[in-house]
């Protein structure tokens, strides 16, 4: 698998660090109880298009990667800032 | 009172005979890691005279400032200009890192079977970061069969014998 | 079979090489495979099969040989399933037949054979389910002991094996006219190609036919091809190199046999495992000859005729008296090519009507039997409702071509049904940007080999966005393929499909009536394709035979799924470089030299080696100088590297609000000059890491983090800043490398000190500053994790050899000196301070009682979910003292607690002991441990229960803090 790092380009997945999906960019307010419930625990698993979070550990950089779970397409890697 | 005396980390090393190119240690050099702020990359462009973009290497007077990571650079050599921490965070990193230059025709061919990027897309003056197996690196290409690998101080053994 | 006088374009004739098969001295020339120089010595029979032990002989010339599996004594081992077919020959080899016993010839377990009746399949499912109480006594071990073809060498000290990386614009895979063709066009238009091609020898089905390209022999046209390939800079040719596997991204998997065939390798690897990544890929694998089912098909002797006209032409083996039996008209023209060219072909059979313009006699029919004990000697016909038995050393089968379309299917796709070549063809873009060529895509001339290589190049050549001009094709034949089917020959006897593993027509027909319909519950129940060759010449015939007895249709009852690897690959070669020193990174601290000399042994830490303990004569075992070093540091004082902290340095006019937020406590208040111990929490409130942080001047603070937890800790910083406040000014840099650190502590601590930097700066505890340490500016740290007056004093790596050297001499000369992980483990647990051992992922800051540092004036990262109810409260494990209430008497990490009154079942368990030690301090074993509601418990005895060490005790639960819990040793 090959994942591109808005930085360095496409790499071997050896070079990333996995994170979860894209659901951690977005934290909800602090008493927003259910919200935090939602944000730490429910994934929709979906079949097909996905983001979800990528440590390029060489560089530092965060990707966000879309890909798709049934083709195993990678579709995109953006920066954080341009992701949420 | 004592006066500390310095050690080096690659003299007593013995440096594996490689084919087809040579592999030296480099001799320590001041190296200033840059980070430019949020906002601050014109700015410090201006003040500094350039800055590297990913993968590239900028040559001013005697300094080169390579490309070594998510904003971020590292200064090789002579001293950088006074007011830059208005712009950007400095770190001295010169006790960090060592180098070596692998040097020769095959010098490309070897580290192309070791690394696991395209080293094919690195033209020279270029730099990347990536690792060799699980041991981070910067890699510099400074001729198409010149390179300087640089790794993490406690980890040259580990380096050397993947080589 | 024997060696032709002539001939064998492999072969160079004039090095005669010496080799050993089952004991026996046999000679063959260089150039020979092992089945090559076998077949030309007279050996047929060279192995048996799995189940039945039935005599086995070379049946094919490459990589797919479900027979030839041998063992090789290789590097002082002897290496099973190897395949006779892909080990080149050389000077000394040494192979013996596997799965027999005493001998090939005379093996008991062909018993087994006898039995056939009761062993069919589902044999091993219907016997041995019950009763089950047999199982782990009685059949699996019989089963291990009868199970498996060969054995495995029993020493773990493999030769070097090494892997490798390479990244192409076009990767071919498949030397034969396709990739040939298709390798040219790209190459001559500037592309980086890889050609991979399993053989020793490029060429591919070119070297053993005799197809004629542009007027003259094939192979002529090869090898300008190649000579042209070979000058091109920007071409890599790589023989002896099987593509086992299309993974994501244009990943594959190839294993390259770098020294199997030579005498002495040395350190040579003997195998590369490549990893090619290529932008585009042509696959240009050819087709698999299939064999026919028909009764005693699996005499040695019987062959692929394909196989046997490659044994010809390259090598030069002569198959004597040959009866071929084929359905489709390549059979047939290459009959006719073979006995052209000498070979002694007595006859040729086919189901459909054969013309009789030939030189041999001709039959319509099947065959329908073998004889010959040990290899065949007659080959008997059915024709026109007659039986004919006709004499013969050789039946050649020709059940027609399968496309070597495994790779294309390798990412789940699914191959589609021609017809016409009654095959499976692969379909478009199976594999992103994989094309297939030649006879792997069902073409099967010549012309169209060279056509679909050349045409599939251009279209590379376009994804790429190179151009050239599409090349002027060499002439050469277009002749159509006719095929009739025949799946199996129905008569009297025993027909094999899978020869390796002994599955039988009986067999799968018996699978179907039995329920298995499915082609994959029919693999799993006949074991039918799971042998090494994974039934590449049996599963279409499986299939096929599945469907007759379904009375569904090929297409219907489809294929089984396509997996990596296409061909065996060792685990060494899939482990090259990834064992011993080079599992992982070693980092030695600027101390590592010293320590060593000093004689401590070094115990791993994450990465790092650190020392256990410096031993001293006279020492009864490694207690009595950790007794030692942990004394000198509560009477003396010690030294100790604690280089390998993570330290990050953190800067930024937004550097204090950023600490604030990864913080649970407030970092924004301390002042210049002070350190602060610091928690962080993970999002879901949980622990992750703990450290301290030291604000060095105003927009510049120094955080450390455990050893283990600095990647992880750089990560979630790196993180927290780039999702949440990437518009702060705020930067982090890892100087865990740049300085060397050490710990200088004990109640002599400010005199070792005093004695270094002559003037000692007035630090009060949790305070830092810079000074000069012989000349070089260092940085100071008031802080203790023993529990006494202590400092860490750091300076630039460099220096940091020379600073461990002056500091323990240092405390040498005042009574105390170097102490180790075990010291230090000591000093901390007496202190009741945590670590990774109580910090392990599942802990809140309130388990550990730490809930004061939780601040309720601001957000932080993990606030809310540290909140939640169940995070907090007496059902929760906290973190307690164990004193054992007997000192003497040792209590061990990873033991659980239960009341004294209950048995050690988890469902009474109390919590557990996450670390130990015994203090020389206190004269006691003490612990620390995580206890359901342990902080109201103080006081109450529990029962440790460590059942793997078999040791039990009563232990007191306490105050974690043993020693001097108002804290006045390292304060005032
Ligand atoms: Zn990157």
């Amino acid at each position: 698998m090959r994942l591109p790092c808005p930085c360095c380009g496409w790499r071997d997945l050896r070079e990333f660090t996995y994170k979860g999906a894209a659901d951690a960019l977005h934290r909800p307010a602090p008493d927003d109880a259910s919200g935090w419930d939602d944000h730490l625990h429910n994934r929709t698993n979906p079949a097909g298009e996905t983001r979800d979070l990528w440590y390029h550990d060489p560089c530092g950089t965060w990707v966000c990667v879309t890909r798709d779970t049934v083709t195993h397409a990678v579709i995109s890697g953006v920066p954080l800032e341009g992701a949420r | 009172m004592i006066k500390l005396k310095e050690t080096s980390a690659v003299a007593q090393l013995r440096l594996p005979t490689l084919t087809g190119c040579t592999l030296r240690a480099l001799p320590p050099v001041r190296i200033t890691s840059i980070a430019p702020y949020p906002g601050q990359m014109d700015a410090l462009r201006a003040h500094l005279g350039g800055f590297p973009a990913p993968g590239e290497v900028v040559t001013l007077q005697g300094t080169d400032l390579v490309w070594a990571g998510r904003d971020l650079a590292f200064a090789f050599g002579a001293d950088l200009p006074d007011g830059l921490d208005a712009f950007c965070a400095l770190c001295d990193q010169s006790d960090g890192w060592c180098g070596f230059a692998l040097e020769g025709a095959g010098a490309g061919a070897l580290l192309a079977r070791r690394l696991p990027f395209d080293l094919r897309e690195m033209t020279a003056p270029a730099s990347a970061r990536s690792v060799l197996d699980h041991l981070p690196v910067l890699v510099v290409r400074r001729s198409s069969d010149r390179f300087e690998i640089w790794v993490w101080r406690s980890m040259v053994q580990s380096a050397l014998a993947r080589l | 079979m024997k060696r032709r006088d002539t001939g064998g374009s492999a072969l160079n004739r004039a090095r005669k090489l010496g080799f050993s098969f089952d004991g026996r001295a046999l000679t063959g020339v260089e150039g020979d495979t092992l089945a090559s120089s076998l077949l030309a010595n007279g050996v047929r029979l060279c192995g048996r099969s799995f189940k039945y032990h039935r005599p086995r002989g070379v049946m094919t010339a490459g990589s797919e040989e479900p027979n030839a599996l041998m063992e090789v004594l290789r590097d002082g081992a002897w290496h099973p399933n190897i395949r006779a077919t892909m080990q080149e020959l050389h000077q000394g080899l040494n192979a013996r037949a596997q799965n027999c016993w005493p001998s090939v010839q005379c093996d008991v377990m062909a018993v087994n054979d006898l039995l056939s009746p009761f062993l069919g399949a589902g044999f091993y499912y219907k016997t041995f389910m019950w009763p089950r109480a047999f199982w782990e006594g009685l059949y699996e071990p019989l089963i291990r002991r009868a199970a498996g073809l060969g054995r495995l060498p029993q020493s773990h000290q493999g030769a070097p094996h090494e892997k490798a990386f390479a990244f192409c614009d076009l990767l071919v895979i498949g030397s034969g006219p396709a990739g040939l063709m298709a390798a040219l066009v790209a190459a001559k238009a500037g592309a980086d190609v890889i050609l991979c091609e399993e053989d020793r020898q490029m060429g591919g089905r070119i070297l053993s036919d005799m197809a004629q390209i542009d007027g003259g022999a094939g192979a002529d046209w090869a090898a300008g091809v190649l000579a042209e390939l070979e000058s091109l800079p920007n071409v890599r040719l790589m023989p002896r190199t099987s593509v086992f596997g299309a993974y994501d991204g244009g990943v594959y998997g190839a294993l390259e046999r770098v020294s199997l065939h030579m005498t002495a390798p040395g350190r040579t690897p003997r195998e590369c495992y490549w990893r090619i990544t290529a932008k585009r890929t042509i696959l240009a694998t050819g087709a698999l000859e299939r064999p026919i089912a028909h009764p005693d098909n699996d005499r040695p002797g019987t062959m692929l005729l394909g196989a046997i006209a490659s044994y010809w032409h390259r090598f030069a083996v002569d198959p004597g008296r040959v009866v071929v039996f084929g359905n489709n008209d390549h059979a047939l023209a290459k009959a006719r090519a073979l006995a052209a060219d000498g070979m002694d072909i007595r006859a040729y059979i086919d189901p459909r009507e054969v013309s009789a313009d030939t030189p041999f006699k001709t039959y319509q029919g099947e065959v329908i039997g073998t004889r010959g004990r040990h290899g065949l000697h007659s080959v008997t016909l059915r024709h026109q409702g007659r039986e004919i038995r006709l004499d013969a050393d050789t039946l050649a089968l020709s059940g027609g071509w399968n496309p070597s379309l495994h790779l294309a299917c390798h990412m789940n796709g699914r191959p589609v049904w021609d017809e016409g070549i009654a095959a499976f063809v692969p379909r478009d873009a199976m594999v992103p940007g994989l094309q297939v060529v030649g006879a792997a895509a069902g073409i099967f001339s010549t012309h169209g080999a060279l056509d679909s290589g050349a045409r599939a190049a251009m279209q590379a050549l376009d994804a790429l966005g190179m151009h050239a001009t599409p090349p002027d094709l060499p002439q050469s034949e277009d002749t159509p393929y006719a095929i009739t089917p025949l799946w199996q020959v129905q008569a009297r006897g025993r027909a094999w499909l899978d020869f390796a593993n002994d599955v039988t027509t009986k067999d799968v027909a018996q699978a179907a009536r039995e329920g298995f319909v499915s082609v994959e519950h029919m693999k799993r129940y006949t074991t039918q394709g799971m042998a090494p060759d994974q039934g590449k010449s049996s599963n279409m015939g499986a299939l096929a035979v599945l469907a007759d007895a379904t009375g569904g249709s090929i297409p219907g009852t489809g294929t089984t799924t396509f997996r990596p690897p296409f061909v065996p690959v060792s685990i060494a070669a899939l482990g090259a470089g990834g064992y011993g020193p080079s599992f992982a990174p070693q980092r030695f601290t600027t101390s590592d030299a010293q320590t060593r000399k000093m004689g401590a042994p070094m115990i791993e830490a994450g990465l790092w080696y650190r020392p256990s303990h410096f031993p001293r004569a006279g020492d009864r075992d490694w207690r009595c100088a950790c007794n030692r070093e942990t004394l000198h540091v509560r009477h003396a004082v010690g030294v100790c590297d604690v280089s390998t902290l993570g330290k990050i340095d953190v800067q930024g006019p937004d550097a204090a609000r950023f600490l604030d937020f990864v913080y649970t406590n407030t970092m924004s208040s301390l002042k210049p000059g002070r350190v602060r111990y610091g928690l962080m929490l993970r999002e879901d409130g949980h622990v992750m890491d703990d450290g301290t942080c030291a604000r060095l001047s105003g927009q510049h603070f120094l955080i450390t983090t455990t050893t283990a937890a600095a990647g992880e800790v750089m990560r979630h910083l790196d993180f927290v800043q780039q999702a949440y406040c990437a518009d702060w000014a705020v930067r982090l840099i890892s100087v865990t490398e740049a300085w060397a650190q050490c710990t200088i502590a004990g109640p002599l601590a400010d005199e070792l000190l005093g004695h270094l930097l002559g003037d000692l700066p007035d630090l009060p505890f949790m305070g830092c500053a810079p000074v000069t340490v012989g000349g070089v500016d260092a940085r100071l740290f008031r802080i203790s994790f023993s529990g006494e007056r202590g400092y860490e004093l750091a300076v630039p790596a460099r220096y940091g050899a020379d600073l461990y050297r002056h500091l323990v001499a240092l405390a040498e000369g005042l009574g105390g000196g170097a102490y180790g992980m075990e010291a230090l483990n000591v000093l901390r647990i007496e202190k009741g301070f945590v670590t990774h051992a109580e910090i392990d992922g599942r802990v809140t800051a309130f388990d550990l009682g730490l809930q004061g540092m939780l601040s309720q004036k601001k957000d932080f990262i993990g606030r809310a979910a540290s909140q939640r109810p169940r995070l907090t409260g007496p059902t929760r494990l906290q973190l307690v003292g164990l004193r054992a209430v007997d000192p003497q008497s040792e209590i061990t990490a990873g033991a659980h607690l239960y009341p004294g009154d209950k048995p050690a079942k988890a469902a009474y368990g109390q919590g557990h002991v996450t670390s130990v030690c015994y203090s020389p301090t206190l004269d006691s074993w003490l612990g620390l441990a995580l206890v359901e509601n342990g902080r109201a418990r103080h006081g109450e005895t529990l029962r440790l229960d460590d059942g793997l060490r078999g040791i039990r005790a009563d232990v007191e639960i306490c105050n974690p803090v043993f020693f001097d819990p108002e804290g006045g040793r390292m304060r005032d």
